[in-house]
């Protein structure tokens, strides 16, 4: 099938802003699903609040755009109930680790068979620029007219902390190993996080001494690298970049099916006695 | 054929009549006086296939419900005051996107942290409008176990049938009060089964469009028609809108399908009514309280009586109003500073004729608190 054949064009143009990074993952995550060959009514997009979450309508899958920071829930009832379907959940940088850090924590913990997708633009684009959890210290948002004070979280760091099986990180600059990277997120069996840098040149951007979004772009190619590079051991600054984690556990829904065998004396597969 | 008959709390009927409605899911966050329900489900839904899970924390609980019911199962939540609090929002989502879920809150002592092990009635009005914006909501409760169990099959009849959240409002003393279930047999009680489009594959589904009789046929997630759920005003696809005339729409459809169903919805209970010099209004375990009452002061030849009311909303106001018409006062009997009483003195046509007994300590109201507030209606002094 081609690109189109998996969206809804009778809700197009969609709302995200020229230059967006958005799109690019959407595409991105099409083409992986596409690679795979995953039937789309077998496939559950899920999402919060935020620019990020628009997403959900685009799709032309089961669709469920929800409440901000919740979409994990959401996603971790519907996984449960239906163990068969693929389940992903795109989020935002705030939507994920701000006031749904809980859930993914949590998530990754149980090690629910779902994949994450950090659309992560380091600000609150809806709302119109406000810092978020990745937010770097010194950076300027809405919220932050002198410069921000927080210091960011480490999104991988915090994923593997958490227990995450598969944690990954790339950026809209590299498309193309985005694709790879989404399909062994998706075909993986565990918690999935995948964090990808995504420019917002209207809110982040702008303030951020960025003059555009092909600036972010190439800042993504010049400040990211691959994990373990040399590049890396002379510049400690370079973000890593690829798979930091693929381990085999035990996941939620297949552990939730021995409870069932244990209790009913009766053989469970894919949740169904 | 032998009764089934058993010796248990009212937390215990909720499960067996959950059970018994054909609860596939639920998810929970423990909390005092509503645990049991976690507890017991924990052990019993895996048995059928069913499943359970104890979630981080209350909001994600009511989120997880609301996700497995759209993939076609019924579902249930259970809570207690601050927990209740806390899935305020996630309730919202399931109105605006008509998706059924029972949630249980058994009140405690309020506000906040509160009377964490005593009965109160302090959430009739967080039932109404605890979650933000307009809309109509179904609230029930009950006062004895064997009304507990068939209140809640009712809850998740009405939960499919309205395609809304049903919030079962029942408090501390009901829910731990031990006293006997006589188990309904299979098909005593009716068990409305999901609503599912006959809209075949290949055909445009409209998730939102609703029927002439106003029900929204639903599609399982993971079914063959794929479409999109959000909490945003939506079209009838399921997509956003901020077109003034689909939102209002909408909103109309959100109210009227409840409101417009009052008397459909409407569950009460009636007591030495006929005669009543004295009406007294009262749901939950205060009624057994003011039953009491009642059945003592009507074994003297006082005509006293009793409207007890399971359906708390929508309010049934034109219920209330005829019944308290030929009464020369009307009492409600509640645990709160009368969130159920005001709502009376609007229905009827004389308001001053209405007074209220209540009880707000954290103990259980007694016969005395009433019979006090009756003395003085009589004009017999404090």
């Amino acid at each position: 099938m081609a690109v189109k054949d998996y969206i809804r064009e009778r809700f197009f143009p969609h709302i995200w802003c020229p230059g967006c990074g958005h799109g690019t993952i959407m595409g991105s995550m099409i083409r992986a699903i596409e690679n795979l060959g995953i039937k789309k009514s077998d496939i559950v997009v899920i999402s919060g609040i935020g620019c990020s979450s628009r997403i959900c309508g685009y799709l032309d899958f089961h669709t469920l755009h929800t409440i901000h920071g919740r979409a994990l829930a959401f996603a971790t009832g519907v996984k449960l109930s239906r163990p068969e379907l693929t389940v992903i959940v795109p989020m935002g940088d705030g939507d994920a680790f701000a006031i749904g850090g809980n859930h993914l924590i949590h998530s990754a913990r149980r090690n629910i068979d779902v994949t994450a997708i950090i659309m992560n633009n380091n600000i609150y684009g809806m709302t119109g620029g406000q810092y978020s959890p990745s937010t770097r210290y010194g950076d300027l948002a809405t919220t932050a007219p002198y410069g921000n004070i927080d210091q960011p979280f480490d999104f991988v760091k915090l994923a593997l902390g958490a227990g995450a099986s598969f944690v990954a990180r790339t950026t809209t600059y590299h498309a193309t190993s985005m694709i790879k990277i989404l399909e062994k997120a998706i075909t993986h069996k565990g918690f999935s996080v995948v964090d990808v840098l995504s420019q917002c040149p209207t809110y982040f951007g702008r303030k951020n001494k960025f003059a555009s979004p092909v600036d972010m772009l190439k800042y993504y190619k010049s400040q990211t690298t691959p994990i373990g590079s040399e590049a890396k051991e002379k510049n400690p600054d370079l973000i890593e970049r690829g798979i930091f984690a693929q381990e085999e556990r035990p996941e939620y829904c297949v552990e939730y099916d021995k409870i069932i065998e244990k209790a009913s004396q009766r053989k469970v597969t894919n949740g169904k006695v | 054929m032998k009764k089934d008959i058993r010796f248990v709390q009212g937390n215990e009927a909720v499960v067996e009549a959950a059970m018994y409605a054909d609860l596939d899911f639920f998810a929970g966050y423990p909390i005092t006086p509503s645990t049991e329900i976690a507890e017991l489900l924990a052990y019993r839904l895996p048995k059928k296939g069913g499943k359970f899970i104890q979630m981080e924390d209350e909001l994600s609980s009511m989120c997880t419900i609301i996700g497995a019911s759209l993939t076609g199962k019924k579902v249930m939540t259970a809570t207690s005051g601050p927990g209740f609090s806390l899935k305020q929002e996630a309730i919202g989502f399931a109105v605006m996107t008509e998706t059924p879920c029972v949630i249980v809150n058994v009140q405690r002592g309020g506000p906040s942290t509160g009377l964490p092990t005593s009965g109160s009635q302090g959430d009739v009005m967080q039932a109404r409008w605890g979650t933000h914006g307009e809309h109509a909501i179904i609230a029930l409760t009950a006062s004895n176990n064997q009304d507990v169990f068939a209140i809640t099959v009712d809850a998740f009849n009405l939960s499919e049938t309205f395609r809304t959240p049903v919030i079962l409002l029942l408090d501390e003393v009901v829910a731990h009060t031990r006293e006997r279930l006589i188990m309904p047999k299979p098909g005593e009680l009716n068990v409305v089964k999901r609503l599912r489009t006959s809209v075949p594959k290949g055909t445009d589904y409209h998730p939102y469009l609703p029927r002439e009789d106003g029900r929204l046929p639903m599609s399982d997630f993971g079914g063959v028609h794929r479409y999109n759920v959000t909490g945003l005003a939506h079209d009838m696809w399921g997509f956003p809108s901020n077109n003034p005339k689909i939102v209002y729409g909408l909103m109309r459809h959100l109210v009227d399908k409840i409101q417009g169903h009052t008397k459909e919805v409407t569950r009460i209970k009636e007591f030495f009514i006929d005669d009543a010099e004295y009406l007294l209004i009262s749901y939950g375990s205060s009624a057994r309280t003011a039953l009491h009452v009642v059945e003592n002061r009507r074994a003297r030849g006082e005509r006293l009586g009793l409207l007890e009311l399971q359906t708390l909303w929508p309010f049934p106001v034109d219920v209330v109003q005829e019944r308290c018409a030929s009464a020369n006062c009307v009492m409600v009997v509640e645990m709160n500073m009368g969130q159920i009483f005001y709502e009376v003195k609007k229905a009827v046509a004389d308001p001053q004729k209405v007074f209220l007994a209540n009880q707000i300590d954290g103990s259980f109201i007694t016969p005395t608190d009433i019979l006090n507030i009756l003395r003085i209606i009589q004009g017999k002094g404090a």
